[in-house]
């Protein structure tokens, strides 16, 4: 079947493209060739913010540093708006960076230099004016809520004020794009939220377009629309938000979702089940709730159409992108027969089950689900 | 202290500070440039020359590894040259500021490394140029550090130039010599010890305060 483009990918052309990138750094003395990016083919469209994930050293540095020419590709194009960032030379690349700001993990602020004087340097880096910066970085300290801070030196603030003027600064030359080099990974929850809700707000009023790094979902899933995850320098799952953390593919994209949207069985629980259907074995089944079937009363309905009565065992459901999603993992009455069809029901609701497997019928959880299908029967 | 001593002393001080200046001064002209280069021509680096890198290096270790009073006498010629003559002070400057100035570059080089590469990354970005980096980034940070350097150099410096005394350089290392040791006079040797003492406390203790107040790093509101 051929997959469609979304329809925001059909009205917008993407801002930012990779073509069949790769990358390797060659071999030194003691160490093999090292790839760090292979066949990497992607498209931003302008306004959106792409989240790209994956664990530490899948190739997620490289790949942002492609994006401002800070990294060259062995093969392949990366283009940026008109400029094919991949072949320019250095010194055209300068200009081409002046829109593209960036942010980093250790902020990288200037110690010698106060709050104004370090968002003003891409200012005086791009050549101008005395006057014109003095104003320019009040409009961007008032920006990131950091006026009263212009004359402190970076190691007077917290973390989070040093991550807005990190962004007061990577603004400072209106970029079309903004990277982020896992921005908020230094920083305590409270801190990341605002920061990511800054984020956020940039991204709307201003129109930029966003691609940020991270290794954590939940930086995904708070700010990001699309997202690709990246594993050993490969894109192994790119879409929205909703659509991967709802119906993951890859196993390295379902072990990042760990925890995050309930998808995980308790330890306790996973240790026991097993794939064995032994006599009065309770299965397991998770389903996976879209939009508005979390707002079905789904076990109720179960029991009353099929006679097959379910407990919880694990499961949560949330909001993802404005969109509500339910995870829940269902132990059933007894026997491999209520599975298949509790699943047949569930599947002409369109809802995804999948058997995770049957957990010995001595369990403290199945009694109640094994004395519930006794009466049933 | 005959008044004479006194006023012998006085210029010998006097003496002994306008070779410790001249040579700081041409010796951080030059040895600032040096020593970024040193620091940014490396393999991977922003102005990387891996060879001119390493012949430099080589330059530097050679005039290092002299020991000084050799290189006093050895490059008389040319210090005749620049001073028009290879007696006193001025003289004395040369061999001074051609040891000082790959000390020197050593010094700068060594702060300037010490910067966090994430900085320069970050200008980087920004689109700034090798040049503007260096100007912006990597000399507003090294400063405290290339300031106590400085004043190591300087400190040195004092030293050396009792060295350069001995060949007829002038100031308070030959004072010491003629007056102290071959007229055998203890109360000159003292006096020429106790201003070196003096010198350099001040040098090392002006120095330091100067870095403090320009280090930013760990300062708290």
């Amino acid at each position: 079947m051929p997959t469609l483009p979304s329809p925001r990918e059909l009205s917008d052309t993407p801002l930012i493209r990779f073509e069949s990138v790769s990358k390797t750094y060659p071999a030194r003395k003691g160490a093999a060739l090292v790839t760090a990016l292979s066949g990497i083919d992607l498209a931003i469209p302008a306004g959106t913010i792409l989240g790209v994930i994956g664990r530490s050293g899948a190739g997620k540095s490289t790949l942002i540093r492609l994006i401002n020419g800070l990294e060259r590709p062995s093969a392949g194009r990366v283009v940026v708006g008109d400029a094919e960032v991949s072949s320019l030379p250095e010194r055209e690349l300068r200009r081409v960076r002046a829109r593209v700001g960036m942010i980093f993990q250790h902020f990288n602020l200037l110690s010698s230099r106060n709050v104004a004087d370090n968002v003003a340097l891409p200012l005086e880096i791009a050549g101008w004016k005395r006057a014109a910066i003095r104003g320019r970085v009040a409009e961007l300290l008032a920006l990131v809520g950091l006026e009263a801070q212009a004359g402190r030196y970076p190691a007077e603030l917290s973390g989070g004020q040093k991550q807005r003027v990190g962004i007061a600064r990577a603004l400072a030359t209106e970029p079309d794009v903004l990277l982020s080099d896992e921005a908020t990974s230094a920083l305590d929850p409270e801190t990341t939220r605002s920061i990511l809700a800054l984020l956020k707000r940039i991204n709307r009023d201003l129109g930029l377009t966003i691609v940020l790094i991270t290794h954590e979902m939940s930086v995904i899933r708070a700010v990001a629309d699309d997202v690709a995850v990246i594993d050993r320098g490969a894109i192994v799952e790119r879409g929205t938000v909703y659509e991967v953390f709802t119906r993951p593919q890859a196993e390295v994209t379902r072990s990042l979702l760990a925890g995050e949207v309930g998808l995980d069985l308790p330890a306790g629980l996973a240790e026991r089940i097993s794939a064995d259907p032994r006599p009065g074995g309770v299965p397991v089944l998770r389903l996976a709730l879209r939009g508005a079937q979390a707002d079905t009363a789904i076990i109720a309905r179960l029991a009353r159409e099929t006679g097959i009565e379910a407990v919880i065992l694990a499961g949560a459901v949330d909001e993802i992108g404005g969109q509500r999603f339910g995870s829940l993992a269902l132990g059933l009455s007894p026997g491999e027969e209520a599975a298949a069809r509790a699943q047949a029901y569930l599947a002409a609701l369109d809802i995804t089950a999948d058997l995770l497997g049957y957990l010995p019928p001595a369990q403290e959880v199945a009694k109640d689900v094994a004395q519930g299908a006794a009466r049933v029967a | 202290m005959s008044p004479e001593l006194i006023n012998l002393l006085v210029q010998a001080t006097a003496d002994t500070l306008t070779m410790v200046a001249l040579s700081a001064a041409i010796g951080t002209l030059l040895g600032l440039p040096l020593g970024v280069f040193l620091a940014t021509s490396r393999r991977g680096e922003l102005l990387a020359a891996p060879a001119l890198n390493a012949a430099l290096g080589v330059i530097v270790n050679a005039t290092r590894s002299t020991p000084f009073i050799i290189l006093v006498v050895a490059i008389i010629p040319f210090s005749r040259l620049v001073a028009g003559t290879s007696i006193g002070t001025y003289a004395a400057s040369v061999p001074l500021t051609v040891a000082a100035t790959p000390y020197i570059a050593r010094l700068v080089e060594a702060a300037i490394r010490e910067v966090d590469h994430g900085l320069v990354e970050a200008a980087r970005a920004f689109g700034a140029s090798p040049w503007q980096i260096i100007r912006k980034v990597l000399i507003p940070e090294a400063l405290p550090g290339i300031v106590l350097g400085l004043t190591l150099a300087v400190v040195s410096l004092v030293g050396y130039s009792a060295m350069a005394g001995a060949v007829g350089g002038g100031g308070l290392g030959d004072l010491g010599i003629r007056y102290g040791y071959q007229r055998f006079r203890p109360d000159m040797m003292l006096a020429v010890v106790v201003v070196l003492i003096v010198l350099v406390q001040v040098f090392q203790s002006a120095g330091e305060r100067l870095a403090r107040r320009l280090n930013r790093r760990h300062r708290q509101s």
